[in-house]
């Protein structure tokens, strides 16, 4: 089973990030379960927001607690310690930021091996959108990042649920986010782990 | 029984990533209803907003969706349109369902087959939006079938069951899915088809017509010489559902080609001398936990109840007759009194011959607390290890209490205990 948490403000997309996450892994023939934290979801207020994939049936619905993949689609929740919370040995910190610097994750102190990419994914939704909502460019980044969902599924679960033009701009922010992060140029950053 | 049990769709229909409340909203839709009341409540408002849609855009045609002023205009417009002879179906959630309660026991005692989705969520005060059971099983006696739907498969398969139980036994049926953990969640539900809904589910005729060409009163009133004998009857044919529902939905299974819902359904009951009873959605994760256990040799496993009105005394009994201790994990309790379900249950297995099994109570997930894994593998190993406490609230947050002065003199203070909760919650929004 992988187990996804996403952490952004209310009005940036983490809900439908979530569920993206699922439709595009069920469109792949997976099963997969999406639900946000159901806080009161004000503009502007930390949410998080769940998604997890398997190859069978999926029972449990507690909130992920040992997440293997951490989505951030807001930086200024870094300062947060909650948002690495469980993160796994081994899992995935992906960060929309315009930075490449990474200090601000690692001064999570993750108790964990934990790979930190970053993508300026909100600098692509503008570009495509016209709007500065970075949660579709941030599914390119994660099918770029993990590989636990392929990026024509997530361009589907995009096309699906937005009307056409949005859908379109939406979908060729997530292929910029998803070339960046498999881009020769950031090759090396493939595996940037953070040690404690 | 050493492998995991799915309860998720393996034969049919693989189903697609849609949100709960959407195929819900889709199953009714298909159950065609004529007359479809609403007004919008946390977390059930996606369903009839769907319904809505799906209205107007003609894909459920004929249907008068109608926008009322409250969920009392809602229930008591489902009765008058039922009574004129339409298939009516309605949906809602927590203090809603609370201010139906008065034309729920109307709609009832009319005979009338209303189906209504209750998308549970705990009563105020203190407000709470998030997911318990405490609505639907305060209206326990209102004459309703109560369904309980331990996933969203389950939330739209029991709904042409529902309709066709209520339309056969001329009594009403609330379906019951737990707010938010279902209605919101996006998951592979294979929503039943339009041809498959229609095989299963004749077309409406109802038992009573009111038409204004042939006058004639219902729900006039009965006096003492009858009264008690109405409800002898009401009783009665609630229990006719004992037999029925699993008939309809051993049908309705073969149709789909999915595992049939049941009154109540065993898990892992093998050699189980522990056993965790429950309602709703909480199963998935319950289950996850008993097969952990399983495997490190623990004899538990688990009861999903799905029809708590009627109470199925005798599916329970049988479940239970190798289990030496139950555990009820409640969605819902009674102050002052104990669990709402772990009473009944008792008083079930206490009929002779007695299945011997102990009974305990444990309240978990009030006010959309998490149910986590963590939590449940203590309470079963302690459960297993004979352990279990005959009334608790699992998790409770006894150092949140300590600081809030519980166990002190100001532990009895008057006035709301809620305030004084949050003030020690957030010391710093408060000061």
């Amino acid at each position: 089973m992988y187990q996804i948490r996403v952490h952004g403000r209310g009005g940036q997309g983490v809900v439908t990030a979530a569920e993206l996450i699922a439709w595009a892994a069920i469109a792949d023939g997976r099963y997969a379960l999406a639900f946000p934290s159901f806080g009161s979801e004000r503009t502007g207020a930390p949410v998080e927001a769940y998604c997890r994939i398997d190859d069978q049936p999926i029972r449990s619905r507690e909130p992920v607690t040992e997440p293997d993949l951490v989505v951030v689609l807001d930086p200024t929740l870094l300062r947060q310690r909650f948002v690495f919370d469980g993160i796994k040995s081994g899992g995935t910190a992906l960060i929309n930021t315009a930075g490449t610097d990474t200090s601000a994750a690692d001064s999570q102190l993750m108790p964990h091996s934990v790979g930190v990419r970053t993508v300026p994914a909100t600098e692509f939704a503008r570009q495509r959108t016209g709007r500065s909502l970075p949660n579709a460019a941030m599914l390119g980044a994660v099918a770029a990042a993990t590989g636990i969902v392929p990026l024509a599924a997530v361009r589907d679960a995009i096309a699906a649920r937005f009307p056409g033009p949005v859908a379109e701009a939406n979908a060729a922010a997530a292929t910029d986010a998803f070339e960046y992060l498999r881009s020769a140029a950031h090759a090396d950053r493939e595996v940037n782990r953070v040690h404690t | 029984m050493s492998t995991r049990e799915a309860s998720t769709p393996q034969t049919g229909s693989p189903g697609r990533a849609v949100e709960g409340s959407r195929a819900v909203a889709e199953t009714v839709a298909r159950c065609r209803p004529q007359v479809v009341p609403a007004y919008p409540i946390s977390p059930q408002t996606h369903i009839v907003e769907a319904l809505s849609a799906l209205t107007r855009s003609g894909d459920l045609a004929p249907c008068e969706f109608v926008n009322v002023e409250s969920e009392f205009g809602a229930m008591s417009l489902c009765i008058g349109a039922s009574a004129a002879g339409s298939r009516t179906y309605t949906a809602t959630s927590s203090q809603g369902l609370l201010f139906m309660a008065e034309a729920l026991y109307n709609a009832a005692g009319l005979g009338l087959p209303i189906v209504l989705t209750v998308a549970n969520r705990a009563l105020g005060a203190p407000i709470n939006i998030w997911n318990d059971q405490s609505d639907s099983l305060s209206q326990r006696d209102s004459g309703w079938i109560q369904l309980y739907a331990r996933d969203n498969q389950a939330a739209c398969d029991l709904h042409p069951i529902a309709f066709r139980l209520a339309e056969e036994l001329s009594v009403p049926v609330m379906v019951c899915m737990d707010g938010f953990v279902l209605t919101h969640a996006v998951e592979r539900i294979a929503v039943p088809d339009q041809e498959t809904v229609d095989t299963f589910l004749p077309v409406y005729r109802p038992q009573q017509v009111l038409n204004p060409d042939a006058p004639m009163s219902i729900g006039a009133m009965v006096g003492p010489e009858a009264f008690t004998e109405v409800r002898f009857l009401a009783d009665g044919r609630m229990r006719r559902a004992l037999l029925r529902m699993p008939e309809l939905a051993e049908r309705y299974a073969k149709l789909v080609g999915r595992p049939a819902e049941h009154l109540a359904r065993g898990y892992r009951l093998d050699g189980a001398r522990t056993v965790f009873l429950a309602m709703g959605s909480v199963l998935g994760t319950l289950e996850d936990v008993i097969d952990e256990a399983r495997a490190d040799g623990l004899a538990v496993g688990a009861v999903e109840l799905t029809c708590f009105r009627p109470f199925p005394a005798q599916r329970l009994r049988t479940l239970l007759a190798g289990a030496e201790q139950v555990v009820v994990l409640e969605r819902a309790f009674s102050a002052g009194g104990a669990g709402i379900v772990t009473p009944e249950l008792i008083a079930a297995l206490a009929d002779p011959p007695a299945v011997p099994a102990r009974c305990s109570t444990v309240v978990a997930g009030l006010g959309g607390r998490p149910i986590t894994k963590k939590a449940l593998r203590i309470l079963v190993r302690d459960a297993a290890a004979s352990r279990a406490a005959r009334f608790s609230f699992l998790g409770l947050d006894r150092d949140l209490l300590s600081r809030a002065g519980y166990g002190r003199a100001s532990d009895d203070a008057p006035g709301s205990s809620a305030e004084l909760l949050l003030a020690r919650l957030h010391p710093r929004e408060s000061s």
